[in-house]
């Protein structure tokens, strides 16, 4: 068995070559790693609620359209978060994407199992059709386009600088989900994944467990949208739809759910399959199409769920 | 607005709802029976248009064109269901995730094959005309797609509710291991209804290729409003499918046609409530 230590010193490392090589590659590999990153916190968010809590949800698009379209109308209607008011645009990003999940917490967390995944589809369609619709608001169909990056001392036009940035929230994140799944709070969650109801009979409230992991997790959800909508420059329907619910969930399973790592791997494989893949070859949708087919069944464990099934083959031989 | 403009506003809605209905009601017995979220059954319902429009190219008959598509439609669906859902057993996620794999290799045959153009399915003459009722022009198409939902929905009814099989499928809905305890075979009774939603899911799609287009995308167009008639009339019951149909389809026209802004918000909003108070919607079986 690897120690947590070993575990963490890995993750740092990797983490630590990324920022060290990234910035020598293409332009191109630069903004698709940035794209990663940002798409990495939602997938992890989603991976607290799956792999920590036990909550399949297929609408976790929903905070992070949020979190994305803040940020694309306060630029394009205000001129606002373009300076230093940029970190203003995150903290109610964050506040944006927690709030909305606070109220859809309400209505979905009574659920369980199918009928979490149906409840959580709905209010991700509530939110899709209104940026479809709003056309005032939303710029409907066409989405809204902004068209710098803010400048605050850095200047974040700058594909490495942005990289970075990216990069420093992400890894923040990633150390604040850390701790909260091996805080006492996060050792209950995973007891509500165990069995929720000999954790009731323990006396946790575990409505309130699972309604707090699903606000924290909207509030990284709508983190993520503030950096996506600046990755990108445009937002649009296309960034609150099902299947962009759909490819977080497969993240997570594909990585590993569980793992927080694994949502990483996870987002980096999905986008350089729908950002690279879909440029060099029509056929692209197959692969994608297969990943998902073939991840539900071969993968049960995920990527990072590989090297322990390798050991438990080993000793499976060897008991023989 | 005048009385006209709601007596045409409740056709369309009504007429709508038809479509909506062949949709629904199958992704419903699916559910109910097999408790599945089949995420490709709006693939079904884009199939079912595509394969229509290669039936009339190359037989040049359109009602041919509705038992062939919904056919090789329903031989999809069982194939899925014997070799890929079936060995997943009970696992809402992985169902999900499955399901959407299978729909963007749909999406990807469907573009290789037919192209991405959007095209039209051309019903007979006879079906594209309109009858002037009170100063209201109706068109036949539309009163053709309430009709044929009615026979289907008669149909369907008749199999549930009056024959052994039905009172299988019935059975099996309420309690698929007491199902199997008196000797009903629940997998071939799964396996039939998957074929029969993926059957109903392609008839819609031929019927609704006329006035909706046959596009890539639609099958995502179609598939959350198919959730939302399952989920609002409720799961595994062929009248809350229908009841869910209508009120979608009626909800679906005025919101477009009153507030067009927060539209699809009206469809989906109430879809929430019904989930947050009664998850098995309004005539779902308990």
């Amino acid at each position: 068995m690897v120690s947590q230590q070993s575990k963490i010193l890995m993750v740092a490392a990797g983490l630590v070559v990324l920022a060290l090589v990234i910035p020598y590659t293409s332009s191109f590999v630069v903004l698709l790693a940035t794209r990663a990153l940002a798409f990495a916190i939602l997938a992890m968010s989603l991976d607290i609620l799956l792999g920590f809590t036990g909550l399949a949800s297929l609408g976790q698009a929903a905070y992070f359209g949020v979190g994305a379209y803040l940020t694309a109308v306060l630029a394009t209607k205000f001129q606002f978060g373009m300076g230093w008011d940029f970190w203003l645009v995150v903290v109610l990003g964050i506040l944006l994407g927690a709030a909305l999940a606070a109220v859809f917490g309400l209505f979905a967390i009574r659920a369980t199992d199918v009928y979490f995944l149906m409840i959580t589809l709905a209010l991700g369609q509530c939110v899709w059709g209104l940026a479809y619709r709003w056309n005032s608001l939303t710029g409907g169909d066409n989405g809204l386009i902004i068209k710098a990056r803010p400048k605050f001392g850095l200047d974040l036009t700058n594909e490495v600088t942005f990289f970075y940035l990216v990069f420093g929230f992400f890894t923040v994140s990633l150390i604040l989900m850390y701790v909260l799944v091996k805080s006492p709070f996060g050792k209950s969650l995973a007891g509500i994944r165990g069995h929720e109801l000999r954790m009731k009979i323990l006396g946790y409230n575990t409505w309130l467990h699972k309604y707090i992991a699903f606000v924290i997790a909207g509030g990284f959800g709508g983190l993520s949208g503030v950096l996506w909508a600046h990755t990108n420059g445009i937002v649009t329907p296309e960034d609150v739809v099902l299947t962009t619910s759909v490819d977080a969930l497969l993240m997570v399973v594909l990585g590993g759910a569980g793992t927080l790592i694994g949502g990483v791997i996870g987002s980096a494989i999905v986008l350089l399959l729908r950002e690279y893949l879909s440029t060099l070859v029509p056929w692209w949708q197959y692969v994608l199409g297969g990943v998902y087919v073939l991840t539900i069944l071969y993968l049960p464990t995920g990527l990072m769920g590989i090297p322990k099934r390798i050991r438990q083959g080993f000793t499976r031989s060897a008991n023989k | 607005m005048n009385i006209q403009f709601w007596v045409i506003q409740v056709f369309n809605g009504v007429s709508y709802g038809a479509l909506l209905f062949l949709v629904g009601s199958g992704l419903s017995l699916i559910f109910g029976v097999m408790r599945i979220v089949n995420l490709s059954h709006g693939s079904y319902f884009m199939l079912g248009g595509y394969i229509a429009l290669s039936v009339i190219n190359a037989t040049g008959s359109w009602a041919l064109s509705i038992p062939l598509a919904a056919l090789a439609v329903a031989v999809i669906g069982m194939v899925m269901e014997r070799v890929f859902l079936r060995p997943l057993g009970f696992d809402p996620l992985r169902q999900v995730l499955l399901t959407v794999g299978f729909a963007f290799l749909f999406q990807q045959a469907a573009l290789d094959i037919w192209g991405g153009n959007n095209m039209d399915i051309t019903p007979p003459a006879v079906l594209t005309r309109s009858i002037v009722i009170g100063g209201v022009y109706l068109p036949t198409y539309r009163m053709f797609m309430i009709g044929l939902a009615l026979a289907i929905g008669l149909a369907l009814w008749l199999v549930i509710e009056k024959t052994r099989v039905g009172a299988a499928v019935r059975a099996t809905v309420d309690d698929a291991q007491m199902a199997r305890g008196v000797g009903i075979d629940t997998n071939r009774i799964s396996m039939f209804i998957f074929a029969l939603g993926a059957f109903l899911a392609a008839v819609g799609g031929v019927i609704g290729g006329a006035f909706l287009g046959v596009f890539p995308g639609l099958d995502f167009e179609m598939l959350p409003l198919a959730f939302a008639v399952v989920i609002i009339g409720g799961m595994g019951s062929l009248s809350g499918a229908a009841i869910g149909a209508l009120l979608v389809g009626l909800a679906d026209n005025f919101g477009k046609a009153l507030f067009p802004e927060i539209s699809y918000f009206t469809l989906y909003a109430p879809m929430v409530l019904i989930l947050a108070v009664k998850p098995t919607g309004l005539f779902g079986r308990e």
